[in-house]
């Protein structure tokens, strides 16, 4: 059952461009020149024309699209699960058979974007006309459609009645090839239409959308609003583009560097927890590990982020600037991070930490920044907000990034860092592959106590997955 | 009629007639963003030949989770990269013309002791997370996020005190989790918002979003100002992510297509498509190196997209219904699926065949 309100009819198209595409899909496969192969197709004593096979409108998709059989046969079943292609025989289930069973277009008529939504009146006549063309050929879903229509539109039902008894009389005029392709193209229609329960329902869409145009929020037209516009344009104009080649050469370094790390691509030492059902992976990356491994390890050196990310990483880097006497920069710039993510009351309070540890004069762990920044922060720390301490944390970063992150990395802590760390031996492929691992599930990060470490706004839980 | 804040040689009319002259430049710089504009070949394809093929990946679903009994519509990964957490469609027993509440967005907080979640209810709220037998979760629920219509998207930032929340009223909107105060609001999209994603760069100030308008656009958390727009898609865009350095964007349509925008270079780069790929992708994500991007489609398929040469590296079947949800795991071993199918799929690498020669596929 389709959720929310249904769209207007001249919505549908535009929603559902997917629609369009298919029908232009099937409306090539019917060219005569180019099209799937048609054949007659006999059933019983009559001879229906412009019948194709499953296992011919498979090979036609793969050869058109360039797909493999497997896409092309999924491509095709969509095609007959919306309606555009229909079984002669057993219509009642919309299934695509690679093989030689005989199927036919819908006719434009039926299609699902022509005759939307489908009326209710439409889907009683039908049933009306299949209870009295031959009695009990409703299935159980159908009847109770039936009943409950029979309910709802009990004042129309003499309409109902006769509509049914003038289409099937009209039927009985024409040729029996005919009657029974009609049958078959309205079946279908409804199959789509109207779904057996268990079916999937093809035409569900969601929660409507663009509704919001009546409760959008309304900006109105102020000076602010223009000023703002006008701002907008004006760095839009005038803002520096990088040539796209220099950008794909970034692309390509950065993957080239990542590769190796990216477990979906090259896999990973020693083995992918989820393929081999081993946590050893999990134990030896864990966040807060003793011996981190040396692809970890190299990592800290492909950017300053990644080195502030990974709280081993982090936690040794910490240690280098103790070394410098230049710890209180990284304190300095979690503490602004808290600040930063913090809750909204703790502001007041978190600012006026960060002032008396690090900005004050005669601080305890005072951080050297332009006297420029420092006035202009001191400044702000009269009307404190989240953002106040941006401009000294930003400087404190970029001192940090350009400074002592280059040195970090060529010091000798660094290095023997590397040159510990280890790789993993690959797992070796179980012999009996039958013999399955227990699983068992990881401490949930709400149960563990929360880690006593330097507060800091990553925020990674305690859990490091050891069973 | 406000007047504050005009200049001496200001008023409200040759502002406006100022804004317009910018607003009839940026039709045209719009086309400019395009990624074949006037017969020009695509960025991406320049550099696609220099690159060295993948191999054939072959991706086995190794966990299918059935607990829900309804359509999957949203997942999030935990950061300790094992747990997820998933939502649904949730139907009233009762209720057979009532329509069903969706709770079409949801979010693991970074400690890994809440989650976030709202829908048609227009609402986000916290829930945090409790083992206690004897605690109802429910009770404990705090009301975060009020939008005037569905909530279609929502994120914490780095912290559990913060969530940002895309809604189908056409605004995101960051919120204080704790005493649930609106921080900032960003309006602009002119139409609902689907979908949003925070950027990964050094000072964590920006994020993007997509909506009916077929627009991406990226913010200023701070200001609460747009600061690019990109409009390349034919219709909505169900899914915005971050390329891991932060550059770049991928976004999935509902034109069955997948892009990639270059924020330096402030246009398109690349068009993941295929002729045979028909249906809208509703989710897209990146794998840690960001040379695989991940899309699930309304057709029940996810392709597997080669992001530098620009083709498709695979097409994984398995679902029964479309595929509603996509995230790759935070350590990057493998990638979660959620359908209308009622389960989630977890995937990841078996092996890749080394490349000797390969068929171009299409």
């Amino acid at each position: 059952m389709a959720a929310g309100p249904a769209p207007p009819p001249g919505r549908l198209r535009a929603q559902m461009p997917h629609l369009r595409k298919m029908e232009r899909v099937v409306v090539s496969m019917q060219d005569p020149d180019q099209g799937v192969k048609m054949r007659s197709q006999r059933l019983l004593v009559t001879v229906i024309p412009h019948a194709v096979t499953g296992s011919d409108v498979v090979q036609w998709l793969a050869q058109k699209f360039c797909v493999s059989e497997e896409e092309a046969l999924h491509l095709g079943a969509v095609l007959v699960q919306h309606g555009y292609i229909y079984p002669l025989r057993d219509p009642r289930s919309l299934m695509l058979r690679p093989d030689e069973t005989p199927y036919r277009f819908q006719t434009p008529y039926f299609w699902t974007s022509t005759l939307w939504p489908a009326a209710e009146l439409d889907y009683a006549i039908y049933l009306a006309k299949k209870n009295i063309r031959k009695r009990g050929t409703l299935v159980d879903y159908e009847k109770d459609c039936y009943d409950r229509l029979h309910k709802k539109i009990n004042h129309a039902w003499d309409l109902v009645l006769m509509q049914a008894r003038e289409q099937l009389r009209a039927a009985k005029q024409r040729r029996k090839g005919d009657r029974l392709v009609i049958a078959c193209q309205e079946q279908t229609y409804w199959l789509v239409n109207r779904p057996p329960p268990r079916a999937p329902n093809v035409l569900e869409q969601g929660p409507g959308r663009g509704s919001c145009a009546a409760s959008r929020v309304l900006m109105t037209k102020s000076a602010d609003f223009y000023k703002r516009e006008i701002e907008y344009f004006r760095k839009a104009l005038g803002r520096t583009r990088v040539k796209s080649s220099i950008c794909l050469e970034a692309y390509l370094s950065f993957c080239g560097q990542r590769g190796p790390h990216d477990p979906l691509v090259s896999g990973c030492l020693p083995s992918n927890p989820w393929i081999s059902d081993d946590d050893a992976y999990w134990v030896m990356n864990a966040p807060t590990v003793a011996a981190p491994t040396k692809l970890r390890v190299e990592r800290w050196g492909f950017s300053f982020r990644e080195l502030l990310e990974d709280p081993v990483g982090r936690a040794h880097f910490m240690d280098f600037l103790g070394k410098e006497f230049s710890g209180e920069n990284l304190s300095f710039w979690e503490a602004c991070e808290e600040l930063r993510y913090g809750a909204q009351a703790q502001v007041p309070t978190l600012v006026d930490a960060v002032y008396e540890q690090f900005l004050a004069p005669g601080a305890a762990r005072w951080v050297n920044i332009d006297s420029r920044t420092m006035e202009q922060t001191l400044e702000g720390l009269h009307q404190p907000h989240r953002y106040v301490l941006d401009d000294a944390q930003l400087h404190i970063y970029m001192l940090m990034k350009k400074d002592s992150y280059p040195r970090f990395l060529k010091s000798d802590m660094y290095k023997g860092l590397l040159a510990e760390a280890g790789i993993p031996l690959e797992t070796k492929r179980r012999v009996f592959p039958f013999m399955w691992r227990p699983r068992h599930s990881s401490p949930s990060p709400a149960l563990l106590p929360t880690p006593v470490e330097p507060t800091a706004a990553c925020g990674l839980g305690g859990g490091d997955g050891v069973a | 009629m406000a007047t504050e804040g005009l200049h001496e040689n200001e008023t409200l009319a040759s502002l406006k007639s100022e804004a317009e002259v910018g607003g009839s430049l940026e039709p045209r710089r719009l086309r400019l963003q395009r990624g074949t504009d006037y017969g020009l070949v695509l960025p991406v394809h320049q550099v696609a030949e220099r690159v060295e093929a993948l191999g054939q990946f072959v991706m086995k679903t190794r966990r299918t989770l059935k607990g829900h009994g309804n359509k999957v519509l949203c997942m999030d990964w935990c950061k300790d990269k094992r747990r997820i957490v998933s939502s649904s469609q949730v139907c009233h027993e009762h209720a057979v013309t009532m329509p069903c509440t969706w709770v079409m967005a949801c979010a693991y907080a970074p400690s890994g002791c809440a989650i976030a979640c709202g829908g048609l209810d227009n609402k986000c709220s916290v829930y945090p997370l409790t083992f206690d037998k004897n605690e109802n979760m429910a009770a404990k629920k705090k009301s975060v996020a009020m939008h005037t219509n569905y909530l279609s998207a929502c994120s914490f930032t780095n912290s559990d005190m913060q969530i940002l929340t895309a809604s189908g009223d056409g605004t995101c909107a960051l919120w204080d989790v704790e005493s649930g105060q609106l921080l900032q609001s960003f309006h602009g999209h002119g139409a609902d918002v689907l979908c949003l994603d925070l950027a990964p760069s050094e000072t964590g100030n920006t994020f993007v979003s997509g909506g009916c308008d077929k627009k991406a656009m990226v913010w200023d958390m701070r200001s609460g100002q747009c600061v690019q727009a990109f409009e390349t898609h034919e219709s909505d865009i169900n899914s915005v992510r971050y390329y891991p350095s932060g550059d770049a964007f991928a976004s999935g349509s509902d034109d069955a297509t997948c892009r990639l925008y270059d924020l330096r270079a402030d246009r398109e780069v690349a068009i993941y498509s295929k002729e045979s790929i028909i249906f809208g992708a509703s989710s897209v994500d990146f794998s840690l190196s960001g040379r695989l991007l991940f899309a699930g489609y309304n057709d029940y398929t996810i392709n597997v997209w080669d992001v530098l040469k620009g083709s498709r590296v695979s097409i994984l079947f398995g679902h029964e219904n479309r595929v509603s949800t996509l995230r790759v795991s935070p350590d990057g071993t493998a990638f979660c699926s959620g359908s209308w199918d009622h389960t989630l799929r977890v995937r990841g690498m078996v092996f890749c065949f080394p490349v000797c020669e390969r068929r171009e596929d299409g």
